[in-house]
Parts: C-alpha cells; sequence; structure tokens
C-alpha cells in the first residue's frame, strides 16, 4: 500500500480514494452530504488561477474545496 | 440579477410557509432537489410563470409558489430551495426542510439530476424518511444521454417503491408524466417503510424511541424520522419544533427518558454522539450508490478529465483573470456599440413626439406653465430615460443571462475565491457581485447563498460597490463624451468599453479593499466553510433568454426608472421655477451644497442630482441636464455631442467628469437597495453602515482626486 497523503497534494489528472476525513463540524457534514465519505473516488481536475481553491470530481459532479479544507482530506493515490 | 417583475411581485415570492388554498381540495405539491438540477426551469414550464433560472447553485433562495391545471382541479406548486441535504447545516436547508415537515405538502416532487444521479438520491432517501409521498424526478436526460449515461427509472421505482419519471425540464410535453406521476404519489400511504436501514445499533435506538413519539405526534410528523433527529441532537430542529409545538413537547419526561436510554443503548454500541449523523450519512450515500449500480448504465466512464477542457481555459493559471477581464470588457464593448444606435434613433423619434406633444398642448390652447411643466419637466427626463438606458439594458441583460446560462458564474467564484479568502470572506460572493451588476437590490438578496453570517453580512455591505445597471448610462455617457471622442467609431467604443471595464475594476477592487477592511475591523472572524459545485457548461436557451431578459428584466427596470422620473421631472420643474427672493429653489439649493460640492470635484447641481436619485440611480443623469437646462442656456440634448456642449457651458472639465464617474461608483446605494439591506440584516445599524462606507469612499476619492488635481 502507498504511504497516505491529503487531497491537497493530488495533481491535476491524478485520481485517489479517500481513506478519512479529519475534518469537523460543518465542513464534515458537507463534504459527506457530497457523497465524500470513505473510499469514495475522487479525480483532481484543475487550480483555480491562483492555485486555491481547486476543484475536484466527486460522485459525477466538480466541487471546489480550498486547501485548507483539502488537507484534512487523506487519501490514496491510484496509479494512473 | 433577480430583480424581475416576478421576484418583486407581491406574493410571488413567500419566504415562509404561509399557502393560500383557493379551493378546499386544491393539492399543495413541493419541489425539491439538489441546487442547480433545472428545478426553476420545471416550475415555470408547470405554472407558466418566471421564477429566475440559471446555471448556478442557489439561485432560489426563497420558496416560490405558483399554480397550474391537471385533471380538473388546481395544483399548488412550491419551489424550495435547492439542497444537498435535509439535515439543515445552512439556512436554505432549513427553509427546505422546514417546508417539508410542517408545510404539510400533499406530495413532494424530488428533481434529480441524471448525470450525477448518485448524489441526488441522497436527498431522495433522506425526503422519504420524512414523507412516503415522493416522486422521483429524473431530469437532465437528454444531457445525460449524451455522455452516455442511461438511467432505468423502472428499476429505480422498484427499489425505492414511488412514482419515477424522466423529463427533459425544457421540453414542456416531458413533464405531462410528472404531473400525472404527482397524482399518483398523493393516493400513496402518507408513511410506509423506511427507505433506508441504518447498521444495527442504530435501528435498536431507533425501536426504543420511535414508539413513544409515534404516540405523541399522532401523525403529524414521521416518528421514525424525528426520532433519527433526536438522537442525533439536531439543535436547529430542536428549535423548531418547541416554536411550532411548545416547550412541553420535548419536555416530556417519558420522551426524554426514552432518548438517554437510546443514547446510552449508541454509546454501548460505540457510536458515541457526534459519529452518529456520520453513520446515517454514509449510510444514505452507501444506499444511493447501490441504486445506482442497479440502475445507471455508463456507456464510457462518466465525467472526466477531460469534460474540463473549457476550464483549463477559463479557470487557468495564466488565462483565468486576463480571459476574465476581457469577457467584461467584450461584454461592455458590445453594449456600447450595439446600444449606439438604436439609441439614437430611440432619441430622435422621441423629441419628435415632444414636438408633437408641444404641439397638441398648443393647439388645446393650454396655459404655458403646464406646457413647460408636463412637456419640457416630466417627459423629456423619462423621454432621457428611455432613449439611454433601453439600449444599453436590451443588450446587457441578455447577454449577462447568457453567461449565467451557460456556467460561467460559478466559474467567477471559483477564479475569485482566493482574493476573497484573503479578505477573510467567502468566493460566492463574487456572485453577488455579478448579481450586482444587474441590480444591487437583487445582489443584495442573492447573498442569502453564503451560509456564514458573517462573510453574508461582509457581502451584503460591499455590494453596491459594483456599479449596477442604473449607474451605467451615466458612466457611459460620461466616458464617452470627456474620454473616448466622437461617438460612433470603432476606436472609441473600445476605447469607453476599456475605461469602462476599468471603473467596474475600480469598484471591484474597493469591493476587495473594504471586504477586508471590515474583515479586520468591525467583522472580525476565519473565513468558515466552503464548497461550490461547478456545474458543466449548458448550451443555453437562447430563445427563452431573450425573452426572460427583455420582458421581465429589461421593462421591468425600465418601467422603475420611469416611474421615479415621472415624479422627479415634476419636482425638478418646480424647484427650477418656485422663486424665493428673486433664485430659484434650485439655484439655491445648489448654491447653498456648491462650496462642499466643490471640494469633491462636483457642482452644487450634481450633487442634489444625486440627492434626488436616491428612488434611482438612473435619473441621476436627466436631473443633472435638466437642471442645467433649467437654467436655461440650451434646448435639445438629444445626443452626446450637444450634451458635450451643455455640460462644457456650465464649467464642467475632464476633472468635473472623473469626480463624477468616481461618485457615481461610490455614493449611497438607491432607496431600494437600502430597503432590501433593512430587510435582510434586520438592522437599522448594518443599513445605515452600508449606507455610509460607499459614502465615505466616494467623498474620500473625489477629494484626494480633487485636490491631488489642483496641485499640478
Amino acid at each position: 500500500m502507498e504511504p497516505s497523503c491529503n487531497l491537497s497534494q493530488l495533481c491535476p489528472g491524478e485520481r485517489a480514494e479517500v481513506l478519512r476525513l479529519r475534518t469537523a463540524g460543518t465542513m464534515r457534514r458537507r463534504l459527506m452530504d457530497l457523497g465524500l465519505i470513505e473510499h469514495t473516488e475522487v479525480v483532481c481536475l484543475g487550480k483555480s488561477p491562483s492555485g486555491d481553491p481547486s476543484a475536484y470530481l466527486i460522485r459525477g459532479a466538480a466541487i471546489a474545496i480550498r486547501a485548507r479544507d483539502s488537507r484534512q482530506i487523506l487519501i490514496k493515490i491510484k496509479p494512473t | 440579477m433577480g430583480l424581475s417583475r416576478h421576484s418583486t411581485k407581491a406574493g410571488a415570492v413567500d419566504p415562509g410557509l404561509t399557502i393560500h388554498r383557493q379551493t378546499s381540495n386544491e393539492k399543495i405539491i413541493a419541489l425539491a432537489g439538489n441546487p442547480n438540477v433545472g428545478k426553476s426551469t420545471i416550475f415555470n414550464n408547470l405554472t407558466g410563470m418566471h421564477q429566475h433560472t440559471g446555471n448556478w447553485p442557489g439561485k432560489t433562495v426563497l420558496n416560490a409558489q405558483g399554480r397550474y391545471r391537471a385533471f380538473g382541479q388546481s395544483w399548488t406548486l412550491v419551489d424550495i430551495p435547492g439542497t444537498y441535504s435535509l439535515m439543515a447545516h445552512s439556512a436554505e436547508e432549513e427553509v427546505a426542510r422546514n417546508f417539508l415537515c410542517f408545510g404539510k405538502p400533499d406530495a413532494i416532487a424530488v428533481v434529480c439530476d441524471a448525470s450525477c444521479l448518485e448524489r441526488n438520491l441522497n436527498l431522495v432517501l433522506q425526503t422519504m424518511e420524512i414523507s412516503s409521498r415522493v416522486v422521483l424526478c429524473v431530469n437532465l436526460m437528454d444531457e445525460a444521454s449524451k455522455k452516455g449515461i442511461h438511467v432505468d427509472p423502472k428499476v429505480l421505482s422498484e427499489s425505492l417503491g414511488i412514482p419515477v419519471v424522466t423529463t427533459v425540464a425544457r421540453d414542456k410535453k416531458s413533464l405531462e408524466a410528472l404531473t400525472d406521476a404527482i397524482r399518483q404519489a398523493t393516493d400513496l400511504p402518507e408513511i410506509s417503510g423506511p427507505p433506508v436501514l441504518y447498521p444495527k445499533p442504530i435501528e435498536d435506538a431507533l425501536s426504543l424511541l420511535t414508539p413513544v413519539l409515534s404516540e405523541k405526534t399522532d401523525g403529524t410528523l414521521n416518528p421514525r424520522w424525528l426520532a433519527l433527529r433526536l438522537l442525533d441532537e439536531d439543535a436547529s430542529l430542536t428549535k423548531e419544533l418547541t416554536s411550532r409545538l411548545g416547550p412541553s413537547f420535548l419536555e416530556d419526561s417519558v420522551l426524554q427518558n426514552a432518548c438517554s436510554d437510546a443514547r446510552e443503548l449508541l454509546r454501548k454500541e460505540g457510536i458515541p454522539p457526534g459519529t452518529l449523523q456520520d453513520e446515517i450519512t454514509a449510510a444514505l450515500v452507501r444506499q444511493a450508490e447501490a441504486l445506482c449500480q442497479k440502475a445507471v448504465r455508463y456507456d464510457r466512464p462518466p465525467y472526466q478529465f477531460r469534460d474540463w477542457k473549457l476550464d483549463r481555459l477559463l479557470t487557468g493559471r495564466l488565462v483565468g483573470y486576463p480571459a476574465m477581464i476581457l469577457l467584461l470588457a467584450f461584454l461592455l464593448w458590445l453594449t456600447i456599440t450595439g446600444a449606439n444606435f438604436p439609441s439614437q434613433v430611440l432619441s430622435a423619434l422621441l423629441f419628435r413626439g415632444q414636438d408633437l406633444l408641444s404641439g397638441l398642448f398648443l393647439r388645446a390652447g393650454a396655459p404655458d406653465w403646464l406646457h413647460n411643466m408636463l412637456v419640457l419637466g416630466v417627459y423629456r427626463v423619462v423621454a432621457w430615460v428611455v432613449s439611454v438606458m433601453l439600449p444599453p439594458m436590451a443588450i446587457f441583460f441578455p447577454l449577462f443571462t447568457l453567461l449565467e446560462d451557460v456556467g460561467y458564474l460559478p466559474r467567477l467564484a471559483y477564479n475569485l475565491d482566493k482574493p476573497f479568502q484573503c479578505c477573510h470572506a467567502c468566493g460566492k460572493q463574487a456572485l453577488c457581485m455579478a448579481m450586482g451588476f444587474g441590480c444591487n437590490a437583487a445582489g443584495v438578496t442573492g447573498c442569502r447563498i453564503i451560509d456564514s453570517p458573517r462573510e453574508r453580512l461582509l457581502a451584503i455591505l460591499t455590494n453596491s460597490f459594483v456599479p449596477c445597471n442604473g449607474r451605467f448610462p451615466t458612466l457611459i455617457a460620461l466616458i464617452t463624451i470627456f474620454f473616448a471622442g466622437a461617438a460612433g467609431s470603432i476606436r472609441s467604443s473600445v476605447l469607453s468599453a476599456l475605461l469602462l471595464t476599468l471603473a467596474i475594476l475600480l469598484g471591484i477592487g474597493m469591493t476587495f479593499f473594504v471586504t477586508w477592511l471590515l474583515s479586520v475591523t468591525l467583522l472580525r472572524g476565519v473565513p468558515s466553510a466552503f464548497t461550490l459545485e461547478l456545474p458543466p457548461y449548458r448550451k443555453p436557451q437562447v430563445g427563452s433568454i431573450l425573452i426572460r431578459s427583455i420582458f421581465d428584466r429589461t421593462l421591468f427596470v425600465l418601467g422603475r426608472a420611469a416611474a421615479v422620473a415621472v415624479p422627479a421631472g415634476f419636482l425638478i420643474w418646480i424647484m427650477a421655477n418656485a422663486s424665493f427672493g428673486g433664485q430659484s429653489l434650485l439655484a439655491l439649493s445648489a448654491g447653498w451644497l456648491d462650496p462642499f460640492a466643490r471640494l469633491l470635484g462636483l457642482d452644487g447641481v450634481i450633487l442634489i442630482a444625486f440627492l434626488l436619485g436616491f428612488p434611482a440611480n438612473e435619473i441621476v443623469m436627466p436631473i443633472i441636464l435638466m437642471a442645467y437646462l433649467a437654467q436655461g442656456t440650451l434646448a435639445e440634448t438629444e445626443n452626446l455631442a450637444s450634451m458635450k456642449l451643455l455640460l462644457l457651458s456650465h464649467g464642467w472639465t475632464i476633472q468635473t467628469a472623473v469626480s463624477t464617474i468616481l461618485f457615481s461608483l461610490f455614493h449611497w446605494p438607491c432607496s431600494t437597495t437600502l430597503l432590501t439591506i433593512h430587510k435582510e440584516t434586520k438592522s437599522l445599524r448594518y443599513t445605515l453602515l452600508a449606507a455610509l462606507l460607499p459614502t465615505a469612499v466616494g467623498v474620500l476619492l473625489c477629494m484626494l482626486f480633487t485636490g491631488i488635481c489642483r496641485l499640478f
């Protein structure tokens, strides 16, 4: 198994599997409502012009998440 | 840009739960769904109303209601805000949940996006936990099949046990199946088997609590759903229950005991408070996943990295920002050039109308003062407002609506989130700002899409720093006259557009600055949770855009401006003609304001015009012209060249023009906007602050500019 890293480290075009959400409170609720739970697959679609936030494909929808939040999402990068 | 005839018509939009049944057997249908799945389009097509639609999440922030007739009776459709969940994490979710629970709809139609069904089903399952009378409407089937996504409604219907229809909301015919399914759903039992089964400990805890609630609620609320929320300690629902059913409902000792027993059971089974909601959400998501595996078939992997192609350009690292500015400049250029010719034709027509009117008055033997007051006073102002405002609006509004329909606005919020983050605010403020270009009052209402109260307040207080459509004509006219040279040439129109872009960028820059200033002083705090959905680009519906933006917005805003222009024309005429000690009232008050106005690089008349323009910014320029005319030099102002002569003859210089532009960008918001701010903040203090902030910025900038000019 590859060492785990966080979602903010995912580069555009790469895909990964969510291992754990380290966020709490509203953000945790929001992400889970969007379907981001353990074992969900995410793809990084791109970064905004200033580098933050980034857009991720989560269960068929493109969702922008800020780096300070995506750092709290632990992932396992999948080989492309 | 939500300001339209319908959005402001009394009764069309209702924040609460008051549904007015016309007849006793009228059925009430709630229209729920994720944001941006075409709910408002379905609503409009069924009811024939013109609720604002656009390709970005969060347009509908209120419950809107409308009626349609089918099967020999009347159906009331309530369009509730789009939400991802009903667990009330935001204001919209609260509105949606309250209506579904306490609004007693006869059936609920949940609209889903076929391309993104899995996530949408989460809400369907949550809705089914509240009521079993649910119809699943899988919308946007056309888009999905283009992407090679096929949804089998039969499998969905069998698995969920509710009617399922597939629709293409833009095609009215496909909605017949929906109305039929809705009728079927109203006959379903209100409560049937649970749509989602949770892990055993949770089910055990529920079985302790549900019977108690079942007895207490007596069928008014779904006991299983209520039990889940009570276990989850949903604070917002607790508050709602207390206010609706009285504090005794929750304080009941039997209920309290059952609750603590159930919580104890959960704790023993390794689900301490706080993790219960995770378990619930995960169960919902997994159930949705399992349903989709059965009912959805993909020809190719669904949304892909390559679908992001256009975004690599529009949100790209190097091109994102320049593309944004170029797009704005291009829109403005189209507006300015496109408006030029029709504006001239209109004004020629309208001024010929003035001659005709004058002739009529003369022949009827009307007294001179009446003719002067009505024709030279009222008619001329209205004519100016119409000829100067109508063409640019008729071009700008459809263009802007086009961008909205295509789906560019969320990208704007995406691009601008970082700068707003630096100001401790939310990127969604960019959406409110964009709405502010149309109308600041609409922009202020739009701020509801921001969840955090602090960030919403920041967005509300700074909304009028971007010029609304009412201020564009003044800006365009002054820029064209003083900076762009002869109107009509390509060079001058490009220059005008660029300068106007610059003015708008100044407004945007000031929005950032004031937002930052507020967030380090009065409204301190850290940025809150932020997620933003970026919907796929959609092919715009050109026909409906034209109709919607011209009839609903352009004519509405124009009508409002004209309605204000008529009394203003009266007032100005009276002020110019009622003399007081040998001087007209206008000259007196202008003279009185003049010393202060000079400090700003303006003159008394300009300042009076801004003051009188309080009800609507559109009439500032006409008032200036009228006031100058009343002081009597020139007679005609039908084109920009003669307008320039008039202004020059009253001592205008380039510096006056710049000061007027600056003051037009930054001064108190119009009365409608302030009223809206008061309605949204429910605070006189913040309303005053919202007026004070731009005024202070305007006064300071104008003084600074004038001071610097005087140095040289």
